[in-house]
């Protein structure tokens, strides 16, 4: 645990991506196949599932602590982080530098998984007994792994380069062997970094190509040269996903690695014609006969696991195809998009009935296509995709190959009325805000937005706040309205849950309106209508 | 119920009966200074009266022409009808804590402060009171400072990893105070010479004539076009993120202060590394004093003045948070150096 934890440490305390990736190779160099396993699998954002709930925590906490429980809970308000604000009461000073003494693979194996075979009782026993003999340090980083991800700063591709380098491989190679389930063993690990002989799992997916942003202010034709090197796409607002078809099985992934196959058994049924060592990358839409619903009705099919009747036939869902990675077994990625994307019509032409096809759009110019970009709003679409004729199929946000290119958001002037601490590197600042507009001479709450802001006006707002609380409602506070901020959204449909009736989605900050008295927010009405000239 | 003997009103924490003001945030005739902090020491006052070792840090931040009058630690002074002394806060060089007594009613206020050692400044004393008006800075239990030699022996490690990479380690730290103790800390582990921003070095000169041994220093000098590979920097927080930094490329980047315990705080500065090392008061600190002092009632300024409130409500006392301009210190999100 000991190597372990000042990993930990380290990768905390550097903010260079390269210093992160090496300590993680020095890790991985020195550690046993079983302690690397777990190791990936908590660096990667994997969990375990959950050993014990945040509530018993907390109350074993308080009883540990001997603090009274609101001061628990005010502790725990304050540092956002429920296994550091454990760490940090539990810290008298009394243990410090006292460490576990068995590796990472045997802690989690035999000391955290097996609190789910114990009574609440002996639960506590065991918890409480590292609380109170540990150094923070460590201490913390078993409280981690008790409660969930490890959020450290690392991504699974940081995770991937730095077993990339231990193991001599490619970094595609182990992205891809990352994708789909992968179970902490000591022979995973070693598979993962066994040498390519080309054998996979059937399931597995590719890693997804990312788009950047493109920023259609300048001169396209001097950024992205001529339109004729660029097959444009629509941008569909619906779910990425991949679909495996491999030795009589179909898989659908999501990009977070989810199987999505249960939830949507339409578009499994469909795909059953196609042939075996086939991968298509596309979006799940919910279409219905007049074309896509808009995406605030694919939700309704997202959380359910099991889908009814008339769930079924008024929310359909498609896969609309756009990508080719593998036709009778062989990896397509290398090859242009071009020949991919003809590849791809033709298994459509053969099987119609399989998925949809993205449609390539036909424009001759940069103008052309910003004029058809500009109808997006009534297509329902988020705007254009723009993917490089002659390029690969890149792993990951590799700059250049694939642009998207989107609409300028809905924007609202909304005033400031809520206002809670945020988590993680926000605790302990106000960073969640609430806002508001008028319905009639009352400002009715109706988006919550955290991003946005830069770090001197979140301070700056963050004093504001503290100094013009009204109430408080446990964490939150509610203030004076008296700042007015220009909110964007992606989406925005009208909604039965919410109270002011519309539903936003991704709503962030544009900018602090100072220009503005609270008298110039905008009204619910017009928000209202926004919704319905969209949906 | 007698009227109280300080309250607060628009000028700061007014004594009527010693026709004098504790750290006056408007200007006002006589002004006493618990430190030398921005939020504490503003310009405008027609005098001010503090203890000794504090005079020339505040004439630099009030001005030549500022009238100060510098007192002895206990010694006994007659303000109006009340009697007044400073006594040591362990906060910086020459803080007080400031304490007015009239009739046999004895008040207390701390100013900010800290109990535990510290090599560059006087240590805190505890004093009695009827009324004790403490700072809560750090009001809640997650807040326990490791002892600032062990901080100092952290640095040094830091500071020689980044040596034997051949990086600078510029370390951010409050200007006044903390600077100086960080610098004083080192010096007993090492005497190697650390290099000082312009708004930190005529504050360590000071320090340096009041007696506190320190690292020997060197101001970075900005026309030289000199590399400081494997050298320690001290700057204040503002520095960080400006241009200043740029003759410092590849640099290993530190920040000293309370928040540092807490780590959403490290990471949201992105900073390197947060080491914990605070001129205030921990958690068990603002109970021990409270403690000591055995006050009948206890007001509290600024920081989680709401928390400790309760706190001691719960426990029997007569506890209530008393409005002040003071702010969060310690190189908060509110409070960035400058001198």
């Amino acid at each position: 645990m000991l190597r372990f934890t000042r990993l930990y440490a380290e990768l905390d305390r550097t903010t260079s991506t390269n210093a992160k990736v090496a300590a993680m190779a020095r890790y991985f160099a020195v550690a046993s196949a079983a302690d690397a396993a777990w190791a990936l699998s908590f660096l990667s954002g994997r969990r375990i599932k959950r050993l014990v709930g945040p509530a018993l925590l907390r109350t074993w906490l308080t009883e540990a602590s001997s603090h009274p429980s609101w001061l628990v809970d005010e502790c725990y308000e304050s540092v956002g982080d429920l296994a550091e604000t454990i760490a940090l009461l539990m810290d008298d000073g009394s243990h410090e530098g006292a460490t576990l003494d068995v590796s990472l693979g045997e802690f989690v194996d035999e000391h955290l998984l097996t609190l789910r075979r114990l009574e609440v009782e002996q639960q506590q026993a065991r918890v409480t007994a590292w609380w109170t003999s540990l150094d923070a340090e460590t201490c913390f980083v078993v409280n981690k792994l008790l409660t969930g991800a490890l959020r450290v700063g690392v991504s699974q591709t940081l995770v991937a380069r730095a077993v990339a380098e231990v193991g001599d491989l490619p970094r595609d190679v182990i992205t891809h062997r990352l994708m789909g389930p992968w179970t902490p063993t000591a022979e995973a690990f070693e598979a993962l970094i066994a040498p390519d002989d080309g054998s996979a799992d059937v399931s597995r997916p590719y890693p997804f190509c990312l788009a950047h942003a493109l920023d259609g202010d300048g001169d396209l034709d001097e950024t992205l040269g001529a339109t004729d090197a660029w097959q444009a796409e629509w941008k569909w607002d619906g779910i990425r996903c991949q679909l495996v078809k491999r030795v009589g099985q179909i898989f659908l992934w999501s990009r977070g690695g989810e199987l999505l196959g249960e939830r949507f058994p339409e578009v499994i049924a469909a795909a059953a014609e196609l042939p075996d060592g086939v991968v298509v990358d596309g979006e799940l839409l919910a279409w219905a006969e007049a074309g896509v619903l808009p995406f605030s009705e694919l939700q309704r099919r997202i959380g359910r696991k099991t889908v009814g009747k008339k769930l079924l036939s008024d929310v359909p869902v498609v896969l609309l195809a756009y990508d080719m990675l593998e036709q009778d077994s062989d990896d397509l990625r290398a090859l242009e998009t071009s020949e991919r994307r003809g590849r791809l019509e033709a298994l459509a032409r053969e099987h119609p009935q399989a998925f949809r096809l993205s449609e390539v759009l036909d424009g001759r110019s940069w103008d052309d296509l910003a004029a058809l970009r500009a109808t997006s709003r009534e297509r329902r679409v988020e705007g254009l995709m723009l993917k490089r004729r002659d390029a690969r199929y890149d792993v990951g946000r590799r700059k250049g190959t694939w642009w998207k290119w989107k609409v300028e958001p809905h924007t609202v002037d909304a005033v400031l009325l809520y206002a809670q601490q945020g988590h993680g590197r926000r605790s302990n600042l106000y960073t969640d805000y609430t806002f508001a507009v008028w319905s009639g001479e009352e400002l009715v709450p109706f988006a919550k937005a955290y991003s946005g802001l830069d770090n001197a006006e979140i301070g700056e707002l963050d004093r504001w706040i503290r100094k013009h609380t009204k109430e408080r409602f446990g964490p939150v506070r509610s203030v004076e309205p008296q700042h007015v901020f220009e909110l964007a959204f992606e989406g925005i449909a009208s909604s039965k849950r919410h109270k002011s009736g519309v539903a936003v989605r991704f709503p962030r900050i544009v900018r602090w309106r100072r220009d503005l008295s609270v008298e110039d927010a905008d009204r619910l009405d017009d928000v209202r209508r926004l919704a319905e000239s969209v949906s | 119920m007698t009227r109280p003997l300080i309250t607060a009103t628009r000028d700061g924490l007014a004594c009527e009966r010693g026709e004098f003001v504790i750290d006056p945030w408007r200007e006002v005739e006589t002004a006493l200074i618990s430190h030398a902090h921005a939020d504490h020491a503003r310009a405008g006052s027609q005098r001010y009266i503090a203890p000794h070792s504090s005079v020339p840090l505040l004439q630099r931040r009030l001005g030549a022409s500022a009238v100060i009058e510098g007192v002895h630690y206990g010694e006994q002074r007659s303000f109006g009808s009340t009697t007044v002394s400073f006594h040591p806060a362990g906060h910086v060089l020459g803080s007080a804590q400031i304490r007015v007594e009239c009739e046999g009613d004895v008040w207390l206020f701390t100013g900010d402060f800290k109990r535990a050692a510290d090599p560059s400044c006087e240590p805190f004393e505890s004093v009695s009171c009827d009324t004790l008006i403490s700072e809560a800075t750090f009001g809640l239990p997650i807040y326990r400072w490791p002892p600032g030699h062990v901080v100092a022996e952290q640095i040094l490690a830091w500071w020689d990893e980044n040596r034997a990479a051949g990086r600078p380690s510029v370390l951010f730290c409050y200007a006044l105070g903390k600077a100086q103790r960080v610098l004083a800390e080192l010096a007993a582990l090492t005497d190697r010479t650390a290099f000082l921003h312009g708004a930190v070095a005529p504050l360590v000169d000071i320090y340096r004539d009041a007696g506190v041994v320190m690292l020997p220093t060197e101001k970075v000098d900005l026309r030289a076009k000199r590399r400081y590979d494997g050298e320690l920097v001290v700057a204040p927080p503002g520095a960080s993120g400006s241009t200043w930094m740029r003759r410092f490329a590849g640099a290993s980047t530190g920040f000293c202060s309370g928040w540092m315990r807490v780590r959403g705080n490290r990471r949201r500065r992105g900073y390197d590394r947060g080491f914990v090392l605070s001129d205030h008061a921990d958690w068990a600190e603002l109970l021990a004093t409270i403690e000591d002092a055995s006050p009948t009632r206890v007001l509290l300024t600024h920081g989680r003045t709401d928390v400790l409130v309760r706190y001691l409500r719960e426990r029997g006392f007569d506890a209530a948070a008393l409005e002040t301009s003071y702010t969060d210190g310690d190189g908060s999100v509110d409070h960035e150096a400058e001198v």
